[in-house]
């Protein structure tokens, strides 16, 4: 069991930074996050796009902005479980509550903060009949361990940067890679498309665009699939494979978070903005994009705000009755959980004579 | 003149007659948003970078629209119930020769 202050479900900006609030507070956090790796939307959908409204920043790319907050929260040691998404919440009889992940992790904390955007990405699944019959079986939307394709037959279809990736890495382990696109143009870094070029001149990769698949085929397990040739749709091919890998980007959705008892309303979760984005249920909170309220903005700025707002309450609760008073970075400087320690250098008074 | 009137049939086959401004930067897909013609969070999922298709839709009537850039080509060609009719609602500007468009909006999970 994973225990902490404040147990944050979502890694995208709103979550990271209320970690950097949360510090100052002397308060720890844990981070859940369905994507391998923290950022969010910023990380997964746009990391080389500019972003010109967080205030300070003229300009900063998305990805460079994680990364910013990766490195100002690193003093409080955050700890993260990336690559499961959260799936349950249980109000123990002490007050705290038990997120556990799709995994089976399992986390305890006083507070729950819900960061999660628009919800948790799931991959986006292609308009096939029997799609669902072959899950697991011969079909997968995530690579897991890639050595379980070694010696196998593979297809990949999509045309961005993981179905380009993933052709490659799976162009050594493979018996046999087929990649099939909709256009003849792919979308991605042009290094990994010259990787794929040169893997299919040397008969590596078996290109196969602009196509489809429009059909799967097996008994009890995928055995085929039919690739329509957009040129010659009259003359499907069947391709006899092991595995079918469609890779077509993710979407998020709000999923299991919705059958938490939280009030729910536009898929966000409703939050007392008056006060401290508390949700109906005490103890659990909704910041960042997730949230909802009368003149709701989805903004990054917003989330900074909301998140702060939050860890005040946050520590409330933690020590009721506690004395407190907010103290500026200017005034407090920084004290890492790791003993590092950041503070304005003192003035030098000295007599000039 | 600074506001424009668009047809959009929205995912459950329901027309709205709306209009539009012409004057505040505004693309298709924050028309629809700002009439809440789709379920927030279904629709401009990445914002209007042409990074999704969410704000997917079919254009029945035949308005000059600005050409597809190349981002958008690319995304509509990972997307799902595509057809020739097939914009992202996010690359279109709300323009003054969009008087009258007609729109239908792609299913959801497009």
């Amino acid at each position: 069991m994973i225990k902490t202050d404040i147990l944050i479900i979502g890694a995208g900006p709103t979550g990271l930074f209320a970690v950097f609030e949360a510090g100052l507070l002397q308060l720890k956090c844990h981070l859940i996050d369905a994507l391998p790796q923290p950022g969010g939307q910023l990380a997964e959908i746009y990391p080389k796009k500019p972003i010109y409204d967080i205030p300070g920043f003229p300009e900063v790319l998305a990805g460079e902005l994680v990364d910013n907050l990766m490195e100002q929260i690193r003093p409080f040691q955050p700890g993260f479980t990336l690559g499961e998404r959260a799936e349950t919440l249980e109000k123990m009889d002490d007050g705290t509550f038990v997120v556990t992940t799709s995994e089976g992790t399992r986390h305890q904390a006083p507070i729950v903060a819900i960061a999660g955007g628009l919800g948790s990405f799931e991959p986006r699944k292609p308009l096939l009949d029997n799609l669902e019959d072959y899950e697991d079986k011969g079909v997968a939307y995530m690579i897991r361990d890639p050595e379980s394709y070694r010696g196998k037959r593979v297809l990949i279809a999509g045309g961005g940067d993981s179905a380009l990736d993933w052709s490659i890495y799976l162009a050594e382990i493979a018996s046999e890679l087929i990649l099939v696109h909709r256009r003849n143009e792919f979308r991605g870094a042009l290094d990994s498309v010259e990787k794929v070029q040169d893997l299919k001149d040397r008969g590596k990769i078996r290109l196969l665009t602009p196509a489809e698949v429009v059909a799967l085929e097996g008994e009890g397990a995928l055995e085929r699939v039919v690739v329509r040739k957009m040129t010659e749709p009259a003359e499907d091919i069947r391709v006899e494979l092991d595995a079918f890998i469609p890779l077509f980007g993710l979407s998020p959705k709000l999923g299991p978070i919705s059958s938490w008892g939280l009030e729910i309303e536009k898929n966000a979760i409703r939050v007392d903005n008056t006060l401290d984005y508390q949700t109906n249920i005490p103890g659990i909170y909704a910041i960042g994009d997730v949230n909802t309220y009368p003149g709701k903005l989805k903004l990054i700025l917003c989330g900074f705000h909301e998140a702060t707002l939050m860890c005040q309450s946050a520590y409330q609760r933690i020590h009721p009755g506690k004395k407190y008073v907010m103290k500026y970075t200017t005034v407090g400087g920084i004290h890492g959980f790791d003993g590092s320690k950041k503070e304005a250098p003192k003035a030098v008074v000295k007599t000039i004579e | 003149m600074s506001d424009i009137l668009i047809r959009i049939r929205d995912r459950e086959g329901k027309l709205h007659e709306v209009d539009a401004s012409t004057d505040m930067n505004m693309n298709l897909m924050e028309v629809v948003r700002s009439y809440e013609l789709a379920p927030e969070g279904t629709i401009g999922i990445c914002g209007g970078i042409a990074m999704c298709a969410s704000c997917q839709c079919y254009i029945c009537s035949d308005h000059p629209l600005p050409e597809k850039t190349e981002d958008e080509e690319a995304m509509l060609s990972e997307a799902f119930y595509v057809n020739d009719k097939s914009r992202l609602g996010c690359q279109i500007r709300i323009t003054e020769d969009l008087h009258g468009l007609e729109v239908e909006l792609a299913p959801e999970g497009a």
